[in-house]
């Protein structure tokens, strides 16, 4: 039983000892192509997408050299635990189950929700009195539950659903009067803000209140690379004031990010 | 009961999972659990006796849809059922325009209606079985009296029947209790979906899952009671004398 815990022990003495020798080595950054537009491969064979760019910006800012290590997803917190990279930058959503393994930066990406109607729907989403006895699809345990279970749960009637094919097929029904969903969920599934979609927003996206919102999507380090973290906040706050976390952002995202 | 109140707030102050309104959940979760089995059951037994007293006759235009029914729905998982009944019918042209809709539109009716579909396949399996076990001495007596077969069915075949169906029978009660369980994916509240509500919102699947196991625990010790308290009384007649 104590062996392990003692390997581990060893296993940390010589972190530390190396990682004055480590600022010098290239800093490994593991992320799974392709996740469009996170991360993606291009025809001669070079990464690029927004985690890649953003990431790069990093090392920029932080004047060290990066290396990026392409590795398929259920293995990425395994090989990080494995030190065969220092950080993964995968469009990685931040998660209590995650977070008992990894260290999180803060989140330097979050994505939008939005309320999804039927075209011919007269609900106004921020009167209050007109959400009364509405029908509300979710699914089950995302945050998007949370937000509505919190926020609206006495005035509306919550269903949640296994998967969000099940939300759009009662929404097809018309089981359903509203939709609370991820927003490149709900413009893959429903075409929303298209044309010819179904459905149509109601409102703008939703992007408050932080408790909800905040887990977005982080970088993942070891637990004990707290410092790297730190570096990385740190840069992350440093490129959103100069804007280029805003140009790279703009690049491959066609609405603004948060 | 609002110092009954107080009191289990102060029991659960320290609990940062079970509070009272994750016991609430759990608390409307029973109520949803317990009507659904019941009324699927009682719903189902009264379908079953006609069922399969027509089940065993020698007509075969009667006995013949009632075997590939109950063969459907015995030889198909109840999930699958409960799909295709929940999003199959809105496939069915224009069902959204008529007054079947308040019914299906919530996920009540058309799991209800599932469960009870197959409860009254597997117990139309259970009477057909015994009331073939029918033993030919007290068929022959009841003939032998006079009987009409409308009367004999109704005082001697059915009562015996049902008796030998008891132990069989608080099986599938039981079978029912847990297949329901599987009302959550219809996004009905029941226990599971409590269960399943409080172990997302605290990443604690062992606490939420335990607990609700003892909920239905309980509920299976409360079948149980109950069909050995009808056994005792009504299956005494067939102890071995002086037992």
């Amino acid at each position: 039983m104590y062996r392990p815990k003692l390997l581990l022990a060893a296993a940390l003495c010589t972190g530390l000892a190396t990682s004055s020798v480590q600022a010098e080595a290239p800093l490994r950054l593991a992320t799974d192509v392709p996740y469009q537009p996170f991360e993606y491969s291009l025809p001669d064979g070079t990464l690029a997408g927004f985690d890649i760019e953003l990431g790069n910006a990093v090392c920029a800012y932080l004047e060290r050299e990066c290396e990026w290590v392409v590795q398929s997803w259920d293995g990425l917190i395994p090989g990080l635990m494995a030190r065969k990279y220092d950080a993964i930058m995968s469009a990685m959503t931040i998660s209590e189950v995650r977070r008992r393994q990894v260290l999180f930066s803060d989140p330097y990406f979050r994505m939008p929700s939005v309320w999804v109607a039927h075209q011919d729907s007269d609900i106004d989403i921020t009167d209050p009195a007109s959400l009364e006895g509405k029908v509300v699809g979710v699914q089950t345990a995302t945050l998007q539950d949370n937000y509505v279970t919190d926020l609206h749960g006495d005035t509306v009637e919550v269903r949640r659903y296994a998967s969000w094919a099940d939300v759009v097929a009662d929404m097809r029904t018309q089981r359903l009067d509203l939709a609370f969903m991820e927003y490149p969920t709900a413009q893959s599934f429903v075409d929303i803000d298209e044309q010819e979609s179904d459905f149509q927003r109601l409102g703008e996206l939703v992007r408050e209140p932080a408790r909800y919102f905040d887990q977005g999507v982080g970088v993942a380090f070891r637990k004990r690379d707290r410092e790297l973290a730190r570096d990385f906040n740190e840069a992350f706050t440093a490129l959103k004031e100069d804007g280029t976390y805003d140009a790279i952002a703009r690049k491959y995202f066609d609405t603004p990010a948060p | 009961m609002d110092a009954l109140m107080s009191r289990l707030e102060a029991l659960l102050a320290d609990n940062s999972i079970f509070t009272l309104q994750t016991l609430g959940y759990y608390g409307e979760g029973l109520v949803t659990t317990v009507q659904l089995v019941f009324l699927s059951l009682v719903i189902g037994l009264v379908l079953a006796v006609p069922l399969a007293i027509g089940r065993g006759s020698r007509q075969r235009w009667i006995s013949l849809p009632i075997f590939l029914y109950c063969y459907v729905f015995r030889g198909t998982p109840l999930l699958i059922q409960l799909y295709l009944i929940y999003y199959g019918v809105v496939f069915v042209e224009g069902i959204q325009d008529t007054w079947l809709w308040v019914l299906l539109e919530k996920p009540f009716v058309p799991a209800l209606a599932a469960f009870t579909l197959n409860t009254a396949a597997y117990t139309t399996e259970i009477f057909r079985g015994a009331i073939k076990a029918t033993p030919r001495g007290e068929i022959e007596a009841a003939r032998a009296y006079g009987m009409t077969q409308r009367l004999m069915l109704r005082r001697i075949v059915l009562p015996s029947a049902f008796r030998r169906a008891l132990p069989a029978y608080g099986n599938e009660v039981i079978f029912m209790l847990h297949a329901s369980a599987i009302a959550s994916v219809v996004t009905l509240m029941d226990l599971t979906g409590a269960a399943r509500f409080v172990y997302a919102r605290f990443y604690a699947p062992f606490d939420a899952f335990l607990f609700v196991a003892a909920i239905y625990l309980c509920l299976t010790f409360a079948i149980l009671y109950l069909f050995r308290y009808l056994e005792k009384r009504l299956l005494a007649h067939l102890k071995p004398a002086g037992g």
